[in-house]
């Protein structure tokens, strides 16, 4: 699940969270050069796909390569 | 004062028309009370007078819960009644749902109504904010005593009593906060909660909150490069024009739009209905929201095996917990049945 409100997620049952950037733009950053915004979505579906490889005990939150 | 006008609802079981065979039933009006209802009249004394008993199958009920209210409707008014008890209900399903919504129709038309289901029926969930649930045992054997508790309440709605907080009065909290002078200042009450904590003493919290499910984290998925994953989101992102009429909140249900061969979602073609966020960046951009365009490069990249062919949408603003619980649960039978291993959830 990707979410900018990553602790929260995880406080509601959500075990696997990215940490996006922020509510109304959760996968990329309209402030970046358009180049720089891509990698940031590309970063956070990245780390949702290490995140949904990962066994896991407990819930976690995971932060995309920045 | 002269007694109450009760008007008192039953499914086809209690209403002594039959057992599951009946469940087909029609709506039918009874005068006096039936079955339990004698129950009722015992524990109502002079208080009131089981005037009638509305009686429907519960698949009759719960299949058309639409055309079920309606009916109710219409005899709640020709008794003229001055309150509606439904049930109790126990844990029973389908009976539940038509309490509920026998309840919620007559409050709706400004007559008091009052029910009792156990906690674990899904109508607690479904109508305790549209009426007055009491909690009971989950099978019949608390048939007498739930009986007296409703009789109780029955007169004390009927007179229209002021009543005090669920707490006090023992009906399911209906999530209505009302304004109370207390004797002591919230800061003194907060400190004695702490000092009753750091103490280790019982203290009772002002503001529970709600519980909260808790699952085991899935297993990973065994090899990421060959995964077939689907993109779902609650961020309100449909093709422009919102083809489907999705709710912009308050949703109670989910879409699949196809996405085969699309690269990027093109500003323009999709947009946010969603009425919780501001929308401006997802209408300009709405890869933000489900970032269609970073899959399909890490997909071309074999980074994972395959997108599924259409990506889900809801609008998670302002719906009822029971109602997520619902969409995700078609929402993941659906996609299991596709053969999807993994879900990349986008939320706003």
């Amino acid at each position: 699940m990707i979410s900018a409100l990553g602790p929260v997620a995880s406080d509601l049952g959500a075990n696997r969270v990215v940490r996006g950037v922020k509510i109304p733009h959760p996968c990329g950053d309209p402030t970046l050069d358009p180049a720089g915004d891509h990698a940031l979505r590309v970063g956070l579906v990245k780390a949702s796909l290490d995140a949904l490889a990962s066994k896991l005990d407990a819930a976690r939150i995971f932060e995309a390569a920045r | 004062m002269s007694g109450l006008r009760v008007v008192h609802y039953l499914n086809q079981f209690f209403g002594r028309i039959g057992a599951e065979e009946a469940g087909d039933h029609p709506f039918t009006v009874r005068e006096g009370p039936v079955g339990p209802g004698a129950g009722l009249q015992k524990e109502l004394g002079d208080a009131g007078e089981v005037v009638a008993t509305l009686i429907c199958g519960d698949n009759r009920a719960a299949t058309d819960l639409e055309a079920f209210g309606a009916e109710v409707e219409a005899a709640l008014r020709a008794q003229r009644a001055d309150v509606l008890v439904a049930g109790p209900a126990f844990n029973a399903g389908r009976y539940g749902l038509a309490c509920g919504e026998a309840c919620a129709r007559a409050q709706a038309m400004g007559i008091p109504a009052v029910t009792a289901l156990n906690v674990e029926n899904p109508g607690v969930e479904l109508y305790r904010r549209k009426t007055y649930i009491l909690p009971t045992t989950p099978t019949a054997l608390g048939m007498n005593e739930t009986l007296a508790r409703l009789a109780r309440f029955a007169v004390k709605i009927g007179r229209r009593e002021p009543l005090l907080s669920s707490a006090v009065e023992g009906y399911y909290g209906r999530g209505v906060r009302r304004t109370q002078i207390l004797a002591r200042p919230a800061a003194d009450r907060a400190l004695d909660m702490l000092a009753a904590r750091i103490a280790g003493t019982p203290f009772v919290t002002e503001l529970p909150l709600p519980a909260v499910d808790r699952v085991a984290p899935a297993a990973p998925v065994p090899d990421i490069t060959r995964a077939r994953i689907a993109l779902v989101t609650t961020g309100g992102i449909v093709p422009k024009g919102n083809p489907d009429g999705l709710k912009q909140s308050n949703s109670t249900e989910w879409r699949a739009y196809p996405i085969d061969g699309v690269e990027s979602l093109e500003p323009g073609r999709y947009e946010s209905i969603h009425s919780g966020y501001d929308a401006s960046a997802a209408n300009a951009n709405p890869n933000y929201v489900v970032p269609l365009d970073a899959v399909r490069e890490l997909e071309h990249a074999h980074a994972f095996g395959a997108l599924y062919p259409r990506y889900i949408v809801t609008t998670g603003v302002g719906t009822a917990v029971v109602e997520a619980r619902r969409m995700g649960r078609e929402i993941a039978a659906d996609l299991r049945s596709q053969g999807v291993d993994a879900v990349i959830l986008t939320a706003t």
